[in-house]
């Protein structure tokens, strides 16, 4: 107890000390961030949805989303008739975890596309928010990871879901989101943006809420499986080996010409200066006749 | 007296027969089987003028060189069969998927054959290197006037290769039959079809029965390895030979007339040149295919009328009608129960074919309206005929805006701007610019006249700045050498025009020619010289000497070394020390 004692009275001596403050602000960030990654909610399939979760939810609705999406979720229409914000009775979980927690949502202005930001909340706070949107109608629910990962199957199932999953993409994504995911133009400035490197979970929920201009995939369009294997199709093209040399951005032909005049014309015209510009030396040795 | 220690030559040394070598026995025994001696003589001694824009064709020389090397090497493994397989090759995405034999042989050239995806990528640069480059030649022709008298027919020429050159690019992005090409080949399927009467019929003929069929593959394999590389290969062949025959042209210059050319002879000067450059042009091929990805058709996967990718473009040479098709409002109209798809049948049956047209005709037209029938071998500067450097500027600023049209989803995505809106611009600009273009570009040759005009006449500006005793500043001016006033000055006046075309001359000579057409053809004459700047008289230049002169006299007091004009680059510095005097 002395010991203690006294290692308490050399600590307090140092209380005012420079550091101080910062090693309680250190100690004090430890214990939350440890504290959090205990206690967070690892999946929403998991721990169900509690009234607690619904009330926080509520709580951040009204303060994020209502002025578009009214104090109920059920929508706002301008005077002219327009839409605000759709209702999102029905919508679910996942809908709002691929908004929410792609940063698209809360939307800075209505626009002819919702780009992607920064998020503006929490894992624990788009949680709630899921579950109070989840609360006003049935919807899909936040996927699992076990529902889009490759993982349980043999080398020969990933490859047949792997070359599936490439022709599936082929029919049906790549019209508007290109051969390779880099995005393409949508009418009146919107567009169908890059999907290379975008994490699994957000590509299903995209797949399974169809988010802006993005038709919905439901299970009967494309069953669970099958949008699994075009999520393993996907990062199998991430992981290969820029087989061809740099790929100009994936844009197609495009790029490739203005490679071909820049630098090829460039250097074969440049060149062409350099080979004129160094014409013959005579021998400036003068014969003796 | 031993007549073999005789010189016969005026070297120092006299000339003697040496033992004749076995190289040279070997010349000998063909030269008197082949005569070579005798065209050796001339032509190896034959003399090119230098200048880097003389080059530029070159690049489309070499390129196809390389195009006829690696082409070569990928028929080797292409198989151009439409028939169906299933894939086993390396390529894992891909395994087990059915698709035709063409698709399947360009995924085992790309993965399995060493060195494939090189020469496949390196053949594709090639093609569009082939096609860039005929176009920048054609365009340091027209804007130094090499397409005058007598070099028209090789215009024409050159304009034919620039048209197969491009169909040979599609026939040869349509071979591999990926997702890309196969819409390129059902986009042309479209284009036939839009043709009035008879484009079912055409495409009936094309596909072998209903798109896609089983022969088109086979039959664009044919047009693309045989039928259009013999035609490019006589063709160029009749350029160089017509090359040859007219003799390069060349930049005006003390010592250049339009009777000579005055450069280094074919050997060993150009031979090392040109040989060195096909080296570079093969360089950047191989470095453009070790480097960047071109057509990854294991990314575009087989094609299936059934799919399509955002993003499908042509190759760029294709792209301006692409962008016109792009950009036309959508008219049809119906007679007697037939569709006419005007917004497909303008654009790309019709424009295209026009804009040939006018590009071949450019040099006749141009004979036509200045009605000139001299020969000419010495090279206009661009600015010293405004009008015709101005049309072509137009037509490239009309071709550059069709063309980024065709990219118009590209750039919308890129630079966050609304498509639609892209479209109606562009619909405005393709007209209102090239208009635009024309004008800015004719003055601006004018006023660089003008500005040609003013060296000649009050010297070059040598950025010393003189203060005279009442303290006022002023920038010598010296006058130009005289090497480089005589290039700026071989010119031809322009003829006089007056705008208005009169049947009768003034000796009471019927003018040749009446009529509607020669009046539009006085009023493009009045275009084309009107507002030039002609080249000043001699009594204009003697005065301006004159007046320098007397500049020169009120500053001789100044004139010392240490002024440091001499090190301008217009004098002899050898005899010169700075801060000397």
């Amino acid at each position: 107890m002395r010991l203690l004692n006294r290692s308490a009275g050399r600590l307090s001596r140092h209380r005012r000390g420079p550091l101080a403050g910062v090693a309680v602000l250190l100690l004090a960030l430890l214990s939350v961030g440890g504290l959090y990654t205990l206690f967070s909610p690892a999946s929403a399939d998991e721990t169900a949805a509690s009234a607690d979760q619904v009330a926080q939810g509520r709580e951040l609705f009204l303060v994020s989303c209502a002025f578009c999406h009214g104090q109920n979720g059920e929508g706002v229409r301008t005077t002219s008739g327009d839409q605000l914000g759709p209702s999102l009775v029905g919508v679910g979980s996942a809908a709002v975890d691929f908004q929410v927690g792609t940063g698209r949502m809360p939307m800075v202005q209505p626009g002819a596309q919702v780009p992607r930001k920064p998020e503006t909340f929490s894992d624990e706070e788009i949680a709630a928010l899921g579950a109070y949107v989840a609360s006003l109608g049935p919807g899909p629910a936040v996927p699992d990871e076990g529902d889009y990962s490759l993982e349980g199957l043999s080398d020969e199932e990933r490859e047949a879901a792997i070359v599936r999953g490439g022709q599936i993409f082929l029919t049906n994504c790549t019209a508007c989101h290109n051969f390779e995911g880099s995005g393409g133009a949508m009418p009146r400035g919107g567009y169908a943006p890059k999907i290379r490197g975008v994490e699994p979970r957000y590509i299903y929920e995209a797949l399974l809420t169809g988010p802006q201009n993005m038709p919905n995939f439901s299970n009967g369009n494309l069953s669970p499986d099958e949008k699994r294997d075009v999520i393993a199709y996907l990062g199998s093209l991430e992981e290969m080996p820029n087989y061809g040399g740099f790929g100009l951005g994936g844009l197609g032909p495009v790029t490739e010409g203005l490679a071909a005049w820049i630098l090829g014309i460039g250097l074969c015209v440049g060149a062409a200066v350099w080979i004129a510009a160094h014409t013959t030396r005579t021998n400036k040795k003068k014969v003796d006749a | 007296m031993d007549t073999s220690k005789v010189a016969t030559s005026n070297a120092t040394t006299a000339a003697t027969a040496s033992k004749p070598s076995k190289i040279g026995a070997l010349g000998n025994w063909a030269d008197e089987r082949l005569g070579l001696a005798a065209m050796g003589k001339k032509n190896l001694r034959k003399v090119f003028p230098d200048h880097w824009s003389f080059m530029l064709g070159e690049i489309a020389l070499w390129s196809f060189v390389v195009l006829l090397l690696t082409g070569v090497f990928l028929t080797l493994w292409f198989v151009p069969s439409m028939g169906e397989v299933q894939y086993n090759g390396t390529y894992e995405q891909l395994r087990g998927v059915h698709m035709s034999e063409a698709f399947a042989s360009s995924l085992n050239i790309s993965f399995d054959v060493r060195g494939g995806l090189l020469m496949r990528q390196m053949h594709h640069w090639a093609a569009m290197l082939f096609v860039a480059s005929m176009m920048i030649h054609l365009l340091r022709v027209f804007f130094t006037g090499a397409h005058r008298k007598p070099r028209e027919l090789n215009w024409v020429i050159g304009c034919l290769l620039l048209i197969l050159g491009t169909l040979e690019g599609f026939t040869g992005y349509s071979l591999p039959d990926d997702l890309l090409s196969g819409t390129g080949i059902r986009a042309a399927d479209g284009f036939i079809k839009a043709s009035p009467v008879v484009g079912t019929y055409m495409s009936f003929l094309l596909f072998g029965g209903e798109f896609p069929g089983e022969s088109i593959i086979p039959r664009l394999y044919v047009v693309h390895i045989l039928l259009i590389p013999g035609l490019l290969l006589a063709l160029v062949a009749a350029h160089m030979l017509l090359l040859v025959y007219h003799k390069h042209t060349q930049w005006p210059g003390p010592g250049r007339t339009e009777k000579n050319v005055v450069g280094y002879p074919m050997l060993p000067v150009y031979a090392a040149k040109a040989g060195g450059f096909f080296f570079i042009v093969f360089g950047v091929t191989a470095l453009l295919g070790g480097l960047l990805s071109i057509n990854p058709v294991w990314k575009y996967g087989p094609y299936d009328p059934s799919k399509v990718t955002a993003g499908s473009q042509p190759d760029w040479y294709m792209g301006w009608p692409d962008g016109a098709l792009r950009i036309m409002p959508g008219i049809e109209s119906e007679i007697w129960g037939h569709t006419i798809s005007w917004n497909v049948m303008l654009p790309i049956l019709i424009l295209p074919v026009v804009m040939f047209i006018i590009l071949l005709l450019l040099p006749f037209i141009e004979a036509w309206v200045t009605g000139d029938k001299r020969e000419h071998h010495l090279l206009q500067r661009p600015r010293n005929a405004p009008t015709r450097t101005a049309t072509m500027v137009a037509l490239m600023t009309m071709y550059g805006l069709f063309w980024a049209a065709g990219g118009n989803d590209i750039i919308a995505i890129r630079l966050h701007l609304s498509i639609n809106q892209i479209t109606y611009f562009m619909r405005a600009a393709v007209v209102i610019g090239p208009v635009l273009a024309f004008i800015i570009t004719r003055r601006w040759c004018i006023s660089l006249q003008r500005k040609d005009n003013e060296t000649l006449l009050h010297g070059y500006e040598t950025g010393i700045i003189m203060r005279s005793p009442e303290g006022g500043y002023t920038e010598r001016h010296l006058p130009l050498p005289a090497s480089t006033a005589y290039t700026l000055t071989a010119r031809h006046r322009d003829p006089e025009v007056n705008g208005h075309h009169e049947a009768v001359d003034a000796n009471g000579v019927a003018a040749p020619g009446t009529g509607r057409l020669e009046g539009l053809r006085t009023r493009l004459r009045t275009l084309m010289w009107s507002d030039n700047v002609q080249k000043p008289t001699r009594e204009e230049l003697d005065e301006g000497h004159h007046h320098a002169e007397h500049e020169h006299e009120l500053q001789a007091g100044l004139d010392h070394s240490a002024d440091g004009h001499q090190f301008d680059g217009h004098h002899l510095v050898e005899d010169e020390t700075l801060r000397g005097h």
